[in-house]
Order: C-alpha cells, then sequence, then structure tokens
C-alpha cells in the first residue's frame, strides 16, 4: 500500500498497461477526498501538536469473489485510488499474489528507489566540511 | 461598532470581477502561466500558500496562487476556504523527523557531526545578483551527484546535546493535542497549540518578531542546533482496516535552534530549546518559529514576559494572516450608517462646545 501511496497515476498506469487487465470490481465507498490532520512534536520529540491538514483520496471497492480492496492516499487523484484499491484486492488473493507483484508492485518499487537514491547521492554532493579559521581578535 | 449590511451595486461589482479577470490574464499575447507551472517552478510561494493556508496539497495551492495573481494571503486564504468544504477522515500519526529522507541538514554548532552537513538545494551561499540567463529560459544542468551512504537516519543535534545532559530531553505525555480548527485560541496556551498557531502563522509577523528577540527584546542568544529539510512519511490508521498504512510522503523543514542556559540551585545549567515545523521548503519561516517558540517559553522558564514577542495573547492573537487580513481589510467596505452616527456625535460635541462660548458673548 505504501508503494502504491507513493506512486503517480501515470506511473501506474503504465505498469498496469503491461499486466492482464484488472477483474471487474463494485464500489462501495468512494473515491472521496477528504482530510488528514498532520501532527507533529515538539522538538520532534515531545508532546504531539496539529500542523496542518493533508488532502486525502480514499476508496474501498470489493471483487466478485468478494475480496474487498482500500487504498488511502494523499492527494485528490481519484484515478489513482480506485486503481490501487483493485490492486489492494487483487494482491490478497494467494494465487493471483505472486504476478501482480511482479509486474505492478516491484517495478514500482524499483523506480521509488531509484529515485530516493538519486536524491541521497544529490544531497551527498552537497556534503560540506567547514574548516575554522583563526579569529583576528 | 457594528457593521450593516449594505445592497445593491451586482452590476458594478460583476464588472469589477470581470474586469479583475481580464487583469489576471494580462497581455493575451502573452501565453498563459500553467497551474502546473507554478507548482514545478514558483515551488517555494506553493510551500508558503501550503503552510499558511494550513493545508497540504500543492496542486491547490498552485490554483490558489494563479487565481490570486501571486498574491500569497490571499491565495492562503482560498485555500483554506476551500478545506472547509472536505470532511476529515482523521489524525496522522505524528510525522517522525528522526526517521526523514533528508536533502538538507544544516548546523551552526557542530562542525564536524555524525553524518555530515548536507547543503542541499540552498539559495545559501550565493551573491543574490540577478541571474540574466534565467530570462532567456535554458534549461538547468543535472544536479551532480557523489556516492551516497546508504539512507539511515542522522542523528538530531538535540538528541546529541540531550544524551550529555546539556538540554532538557523532550518527552511526549501523550496528551491529546488541541486543535485550533476545532476550537478558538485560550490562554494561557500550552505549547501545542502555540505551535499550531505558529506553524500556521504569517511569515513575515513571525520573521519580524524573532529578528525582535534577536536585537534586544527578549534576548535568548539562539545557535541553529539543526536545520533539517526532506521528505517524511506520512502514516495513518484507517478505523475501517485497524492496522498503520502509509498515506505517501511530504516535505516538511524543521529547525532546532538551541538556546542561552538555564540553571538554578537544584538543576545544572541547560540549555534550552525552540522549535519550528513547517510544510515544504520555508525554511525562514521555520527559523522565525523557533525563535518565537523559544520567547513564548518565557513563562514557563520563570523569565519576565516585557517583550512583545514573549507576550503569547500578543503574538497568537495576531500571527494568523488571513484573520488579520479580514480584519483590517473589512475597513474598505461600506460603513455608512457607522460613520453616520459618529459624524451625528460629533456635530453635537461641537455644538455643545460652541453654545458656552456663545453664552459667554
Amino acid at each position: 500500500m505504501a508503494i502504491l501511496a507513493r506512486t503517480t497515476c501515470t506511473a501506474l498506469q503504465q505498469k498496469l498497461a503491461d499486466a492482464p487487465p484488472l477483474p471487474p470490481h463494485r464500489r462501495l465507498r468512494g473515491p472521496e477526498t477528504g482530510l488528514v490532520m498532520l501532527q507533529g512534536r515538539a522538538a520532534a520529540v515531545g508532546n504531539a501538536f496539529n500542523l496542518a491538514e493533508l488532502t486525502v483520496t480514499r476508496c474501498a471497492v470489493a471483487l466478485d469473489n468478494g475480496l474487498v480492496g482500500h487504498a488511502y492516499h494523499a492527494g485528490r487523484d481519484v484515478a489513482r485510488a480506485e486503481l490501487a484499491a483493485v490492486l489492494d484486492a487483487v494482491l490478497q488473493d494467494d494465487a493471483a499474489r505472486p504476478a501482480w507483484l511482479s509486474q505492478v508492485i516491484e517495478p514500482l518499487a524499483e523506480q521509488q528507489e531509484a529515485t530516493a537514491a538519486r536524491q541521497r547521492r544529490k544531497a551527498a554532493a552537497t556534503k560540506v566540511q567547514f574548516m575554522t579559521m583563526a579569529t583576528t581578535r | 461598532m457594528a457593521y450593516v449590511a449594505v445592497k445593491g451595486g451586482e452590476a458594478a461589482i460583476a464588472h469589477a470581477h470581470g474586469w479583475m479577470a481580464e487583469c489576471r490574464r494580462g497581455n493575451p499575447a502573452v501565453p498563459g502561466i500553467g497551474v502546473e507551472q507554478i507548482e514545478e517552478q514558483l515551488g517555494l510561494a506553493v510551500d508558503r500558500v501550503m503552510a499558511e493556508g494550513a493545508c497540504h496539497d500543492r496542486s491547490l495551492a498552485a490554483l490558489a496562487i494563479k487565481q490570486a495573481q501571486g498574491d500569497l494571503i490571499e491565495a492562503a486564504f482560498l485555500l483554506r476556504a476551500y478545506r472547509t468544504t472536505l470532511p476529515r477522515f482523521g489524525h496522522a500519526a505524528p510525522l517522525d523527523t528522526r526517521s526523514m529522507a533528508v536533502r538538507r541538514r544544516i548546523s551552526a554548532v557542530f562542525k564536524d557531526l555524525p553524518g555530515g552537513q548536507l547543503l542541499g538545494p540552498t539559495m545559501d551561499y550565493t551573491h543574490r545578483l540577478l541571474d540574466f540567463a534565467l530570462a532567456a529560459e535554458a534549461l538547468a544542468e543535472p544536479a551532480p551527484e557523489a556516492e551516497a551512504a546508504a539512507d539511515e537516519p542522522l542523528r538530531r543535534v538535540a538528541d546529541i546535546l540531550a544524551a550529555d545532559g546539556l538540554m532538557p530531553a523532550e518527552c511526549d505525555a501523550g496528551e491529546a493535542p488541541p486543535d485550533l480548527t476545532r476550537e478558538p485560541m485560550a490562554f494561557p496556551a500550552s505549547r501545542a497549540a502555540r505551535l499550531q498557531n505558529l506553524a500556521r502563522g504569517d511569515e513575515g509577523f513571525l520573521l519580524g518578531l524573532g529578528y525582535s528577540t534577536q536585537r534586544g527584546y527578549g534576548n535568548n542568544h539562539p545557535f541553529v542546533g539543526e536545520i533539517r529539510q526532506g521528505e517524511v512519511a506520512v502514516c495513518f490508521t484507517p478505523p475501517e482496516l485497524g492496522f498503520e498504512i502509509e498515506l505517501g510522503s511530504i516535505v516538511v523543514t524543521e529547525c532546532d535552534m538551541v538556546n542561552q542556559f538555564q540553571g538554578s540551585r537544584t538543576q545544572p545549567p541547560q540549555f534550552t530549546n525552540g522549535y519550528g515545523l513547517v510544510l515544504g521548503r520555508g525554511e525562514r519561516k521555520a527559523m522565525s518559529m523557533a525563535l518565537v517558540d523559544r520567547a513564548l517559553k518565557a513563562g514557563e522558564l520563570g523569565e519576565d514576559r516585557v517583550a512583545p514577542a514573549q507576550d503569547e495573547e500578543f503574538v497568537l492573537m495576531h500571527s494568523d494572516n488571513i484573520e488579520a487580513t479580514g480584519f483590517v481589510e473589512h475597513l474598505k467596505l461600506p460603513h455608512y450608517v457607522d460613520f453616520q452616527s459618529e459624524l451625528e456625535v460629533i456635530r453635537r460635541m461641537r455644538a455643545t462646545a460652541a453654545a458656552p462660548a456663545e453664552d459667554r458673548a
């Protein structure tokens, strides 16, 4: 679910285009957009405080075989939330799970890890060693 | 004095709004700006609108900036108004900034801190010279990369100081924080209420107050213990699932200020902290927030509350630019009835003042 929450609708649709079609589904709730209140902690570790809200889109679907899938994603992309909810349902089917993992989830996870690694390398390139000079006092 | 409603003027108002739309678009021969361009290329404006609008949604903030013609306070107002139309699904778990995927992390107190200093994408150390190459719109070169260690959490400067007993360790009492979007500010305010208020407060107001503490109005001798910026995961437990899931990740900026120490007969001297956390890359705001947070601790730390930045009622009641702009700007709406009564009063007073003089004559 974390990988689906971090992906874009375009990236997800690209991966789904190479996979067999998703089974038909019925909407149980949504897709609908609402808010989740974000919290921080005083000095990062102390008491919680409310920081700001975050737009979140959720969707719940059921497949013909009775499996129910859920999606909760930051943002307002209703199409992505619905696709992710269907994927969440098919991933609960033990027989179908490996195929969906290898065709959709794992490639998305690799893409996300590559992006994160690139970010880490860019940050590493800005690592600085400051030298203190003798003061003139 | 109460505001008395007026009616009429519909046609003139509609025409004024029409003209406003034309002004917003500007010269039609110039290509229009897209919401995506604002989101991608005016990212710091988007961050500020999200922070002050107290709602994280980059594309909504970008749309608000476009609609407000770049007036960021108006844009934050639009975003705050929009959020009232959405239902609330619940509360996320507090963000764990210790496990942030750090882009930038600097300390002004320790030169060699574990994990090192990462400048990240920053405007620091630039010469503030206008770059005319940008006017010619060339594509930026891809940022250089270097070998990076595996993504392991960087130890926080505040934790290093706390481990040595040089800074009081913050602890979580597990209390549910007050929520200013649901209940008004109450005084004395808890630190949780103060931090929420400051996190959505006006950057300019907090910058000015923070600056005033440095200039001696409630001086607390600050050092930047640490600034960190990067992505943190948002975790949430939907009631129907009963387990925690990740909703995605957002960029935040955090600032830990290390301030003048405090000690007593029973306690050896310790540094005190001020904390800032804002949505996006609002580093100036996070620093200002940390300065003001520390100043507002004056009462708890037994310091005299003498400066404006230490006066919580003054700071917290005036930090919100949407409330402030509403009250200041309402002055330009018709106040004819109000003013008519003032006119009558002043005329009566002048008549009374003139009458005895006539009697004496």
